[in-house]
């Protein structure tokens, strides 16, 4: 739909505004025709009930930011930053207006011009210039981390009440993170994985810098489960970040550099696909082509790999070889699974129904699916860190509808949904136990083929 | 203007949370579902009782304060667009079903309810409320009843206005009236609850409705009918109604439609036909096999050239969900678009196709259709871009002239999206001069001063209306 009307003609005095103007795509602003069909999918408008905070007001906002119409002022900012970023506006919207572009545009302007307080600066550039680039910085926070777990230290930590200094949601996100390792995947498997039985297809795995530090056994137990459905697996050891964490936080120069590497990394391994078992890392792979739409040098290749991502469970179900799956535990009854949707896998991978399917095809189980389970958990990316309040009123709603699944396992396909489960479950505790896990180490362990 | 004072005592009303001036509260309130028409409010207030209306609209009448109350914002006509500022009304946190009698099947609610919340609750207690407005998912009760929406089910079951029985409604001065009950039968005075359904937010605040529901119908069955001519399809309807058989739902959508829905929705339709025709007739089984069976072979009669009856249920919603999400996905095509509400008795659904088609080209614009075929009710619909003013004037004069038509053939300006601002210069073309002025009588009676959504329903300014050609 393109215009051959441009952008409006205004000198603006306010540099944000200014900026806005210069980045927001102003014919998407135009498509948003106000009809208010998003609404109903925006948690944080189902939240306050304030139309300010849904998708259409934020559109509304931004145009009238460009348009001279209002100043973009503290309170435009905060409005923006409430945004989840879970995208679930998009299909909803019968105009396909472009809202998770429009809101990282917004973010990137709101980026340059912002002024963050001198522990945040220090806290973004440790992580984003110094930790997630590297693999090495990784690895190490990977290794601390063990060491703090394993050390004793954590249990000190603890005991002396250590952890009430920090704020009371950053105490309780500490109580639940899983245990850290400093060995990743290639580190345990090497870089190649052999298909077992008939091999269907190559694929190169995405790691994902928390997954592997985290969840390095979900890793490995992604790299079985992909060799057993008949994948020959690369695991390139060169990868690097998603960039999706930059993206969403308006760092849009880094996270395209980072797209350029991983582009050169997989490109020259010339596979199928390339599988990712995070849907908020596979969401940000899956548009590189529209991040690098204005790079004259990678636009082809930046096509050339979204086309290849794909998420586990769809691979799974779509190209492999059919694998099965049982629970095995010796409860007469069968065993009840409920799945917490990711909202990138579901609304910008369009990845909702192969986790279902898969689940309801493991034996001696019930699939019970959980009343708004396409909606947000609040996790999403640092949301939980930074804009705690909404968070946890979100996660409040979320587990009442966990509880009334009576699932023993809440599983998710993606580690910021997982860790935010489990924080769920142990706030709200639910009548009965409850398990979060990633499915993937799920049906690793339900698998029933030889290995 | 709001002052200090007057924002302080609304706050004491309402809480400090709840009445707002800022920015961000006066853009996101500026706006409704109408392309091309945005005013900012002076102020956004929420309220929670009826109590609170009815003490807000004492401040507001006090001081002269405009007050333009607003459910989600999701009406075509401009209907809460505040284009004389004042303060918008938010009935959102209204939004508790009261009760449902099961012994006399009504229900009470609040006026925030999203209809389709409403709707489902409705079901799960074995009850049916048939009314469904294609933005139901979002739409509230207190909206529809404001605008007296319509729906598919239009045909068979009526519209919002044959469900509502009894109302309570703050008037401009703060007084509280409550009309009808949960009667079926009442004649005592003027018959307000009619009066105030579809009154547009311009004759009284609703605060609470009570609501007629009926038992469900037993089965449904649904098909569609696919035409190469668009002229065949309408003349199916006619001839369908002709024959004395109402369907549930008779919907036809033309060819540049099918061709955006089935982009949005990707269910497979046809691209190479003019018009599908969208049936479904519900009741006892017997009733709706033999109906099905005779609708069947008219649309033989009419040239159809595939036919197919949805097998399962779930075949059938998504043939419904693609009629639902029709207007939306038109805006797919261009950025702008402008959906009218035409409607004519169904006996001319043919003519009014034509004339649509022919107005079209005259202007040199683009206009698809669908709409409620079976009660008449069609949608032409504009794709333009608002940026471009030439087409957009084009669009506008091609508008004025498919409403005059509508009016030649016996029909209406508006169906069911209601007049507020955008069809308010048409409105003397409809009811004439004697009319306007009895319907401006009943406005003084409730609000003299005009402060209740001022600007809507009555022009300031009649259009000089079109001339047809002939023959």
């Amino acid at each position: 739909m393109a215009s051959t009307f441009g952008k409006p003609n205004i000198e603006h005095s306010n540099p944000l505004a200014r900026t806005l103007l210069e980045k927001l795509d102003y014919d998407q602003l135009t498509n948003c025709m106000r009809c208010g069909f998003c609404l109903p999918a925006c948690p944080t408008f189902n939240e306050t009930g304030m139309e300010p905070a849904s998708p259409r007001g934020r559109i509304a906002m931004m145009k009238a930011a460009v348009d001279g119409l209002m100043e973009p002022d503290e309170q435009f900012k905060d409005q923006m930053n409430l945004c989840l970023g879970c995208r679930a506006c998009e299909p909803a919207c019968p105009a396909d207006v472009k809202y998770g572009q429009l809101i990282e545009q917004t973010k990137e302007a709101l980026e340059e011009h912002a002024q963050h307080s001198a522990p945040v600066k220090i806290m973004r550039k440790t992580l984003f210039k110094g930790v997630f680039p590297k693999r090495g910085s990784m690895k190490l926070l990977g290794g601390s981390l063990a060491f703090y777990q394993k050390s004793g230290l954590q249990k000190v930590a603890r005991g002396t009440g250590i952890m009430k200094l920090f704020p009371k949601h950053l105490a309780e996100m500490e109580q639940i993170l899983p245990e850290a390792s400093s060995k990743g995947v290639v580190e345990r498997m090497g870089t190649f994985y052999a298909a077992k039985g008939k091999k269907v297809g190559t694929v190169a795995m995405f790691r994902g810098c928390i997954m592997d530090v985290m969840f390095a056994d979900t890793n490995v137990n992604t790299v079985e489960l992909l060799s057993a459905a008949g994948f020959d697996v690369h695991i390139p050891d060169a990868q690097v970040c998603c960039g999706a964490l930059y993206a969403h936080s308006g760092e849009m120069e880094d996270a395209r550099a980072l797209a350029k590497t991983n582009i050169d990394v997989f490109k020259e391994l010339g596979v199928d696909y390339i599988v990712s078992n995070a849907g908020g890392c596979g969401a940000l792979l899956i548009e590189y082509d529209h991040l690098l739409a204005q790079d004259e040098q990678y636009r082809e290749d930046g096509k050339w790999f979204a086309e290849r991502v794909i998420d586990i469970s769809t691979l799974l179900v779509e190209k492999g070889n059919p694998l099965e799956f049982a629970d095995r535990s010796s409860q007469t009854e069968h065993v009840k699974v409920t799945y917490q949707d990711s909202c990138h896998l579901r609304n910008v991978m369009k990845g909702s129904s192969a986790p279902r399917t898969l689940m309801k095809n493991v034996a001696n189980t019930e699939y019970i699916e959980m009343v708004e389970s396409d909606r947000c958990c609040g996790s999403a990316g640092t949301y939980n860190v930074v804009q705690p309040e909404m968070a946890g009123s979100i996660l409040e709603h979320k587990m009442v509808h966990a509880d009334r699944t009576e699932a023993s396992y809440m599983l998710t396909s993606n580690p910021g949904c997982l860790l935010q489960m489990k924080l769920g479950i142990e706030k709200h505790k639910p009548q009965q136990p409850m398990q979060a896990m990633h499915i993937v180490d799920f049906l690793h362990e339900r698998m029933l083929c030889s290995k | 203007m709001i002052t200090e004072l007057i924002s302080k005592q609304l706050k004491a009303i309402v809480g400090d949370k709840y009445f707002r001036t800022d920015q961000e509260a006066l853009i996101a309130h500026s706006y409704d579902g109408t392309p091309m028409l945005q005013a900012l409010p002076d102020g956004v207030i929420y309220p929670e009782t009826t109590e609170q209306v009815s003490e807000i609209m004492k401040i507001a009448s006090a001081n002269r304060i405009p007050i333009v109350t607003r459910g989600s914002g999701s009406n075509l006509c401009g209907g809460t667009t505040p284009l004389s500022g004042g303060i918008v009304m938010v009935m959102h946190r209204m939004n508790k079903i009261i009760e449902v009698d099961m012994e006399n099947l009504t229900a009470t609610v609040q006026p925030g309810v999203i209809t389709q919340h409403f709707s489902s609750h409705i079901e799960e207690l074995g009850l049916f409320y048939p009314p469904d407005p294609s933005s139901m998912k979002i739409s509230t009760i207190g909206g529809n009843i404001a605008e007296c929406s319509g729906g598919l089910r239009g045909l068979k079951y009526g519209t919002t206005k044959d469900y509502v029985l009894g109302l309570t409604a703050v008037l401009a001065n703060g007084s509280v009236i409550h009309t009808g009950g949960k009667l079926t039968k009442d004649v005592a005075g003027y018959d307000l609850t009619k009066l105030l359904v579809g009154s547009e937010g311009t004759l009284a605040v609703i605060t609470e409705a009570i609501l007629k529901l009926i038992p469900p119908p037993k089965t449904k069955k649904t098909m569609i009918a696919m035409y190469k001519d668009i002229y065949g399809a309408a003349r199916t309807v006619s001839k369908i109604i002709k024959q004395q058989i109402i369907p549930a739902t008779l919907e036809i959508l033309d060819n540049p439609t099918i061709r955006v829905v089935d982009d949005f929705a990707k269910i497979g339709l046809p691209l190479d036909m003019a018009a599908i025709l969208i049936i479904e007739q519900d009741g006892e089984p017997e009733m709706v096999e033999r109906d099905i069976e005779k609708i069947y072979s008219i649309c033989r009669e009419e040239q159809a050239d595939r036919l197919e009856i949805a097998k399962t249920r779930e075949e059938a919603e998504k043939l419904l969900t693609a009629r639902r999400s029709a207007f939306t996905a038109l805006a797919r095509l261009r950025p702008t678009t402008i959906l009218e509400d035409a409607t004519v008795p169904r006996s001319k659904i043919a003519d009014m196709v034509l004339k649509t088609n022919a107005i079209a080209q005259k202007y040199n614009v683009n206009i698809a259709t669908f709409g409620h075929a079976g009660d008449g009710n069609l949608h032409p619909t504009a794709t333009t871009d608002a940026r471009d003013k030439d087409e957009v004037h084009r669009v506008e004069e091609a508008f004025a002239e498919i409403f005059e038509a509508a009016i030649e053939l016996g029909g209406t300006i508006t169906g069911e999206h209601g007049v507020g601002v955008v069809k308010a210069p048409y409105l003397e073309w409809k009811v004439g001069e004697a009319g306007i002025e009895v319907m401006k009588g009943i406005k003084t009676a409730f609000d003299p001063l005009n402060l209740l959504n001022p600007d809507k329903m009555f022009a300031k300014q009649a259009k000089k209306r079109v001339v047809i050609q002939r023959g």
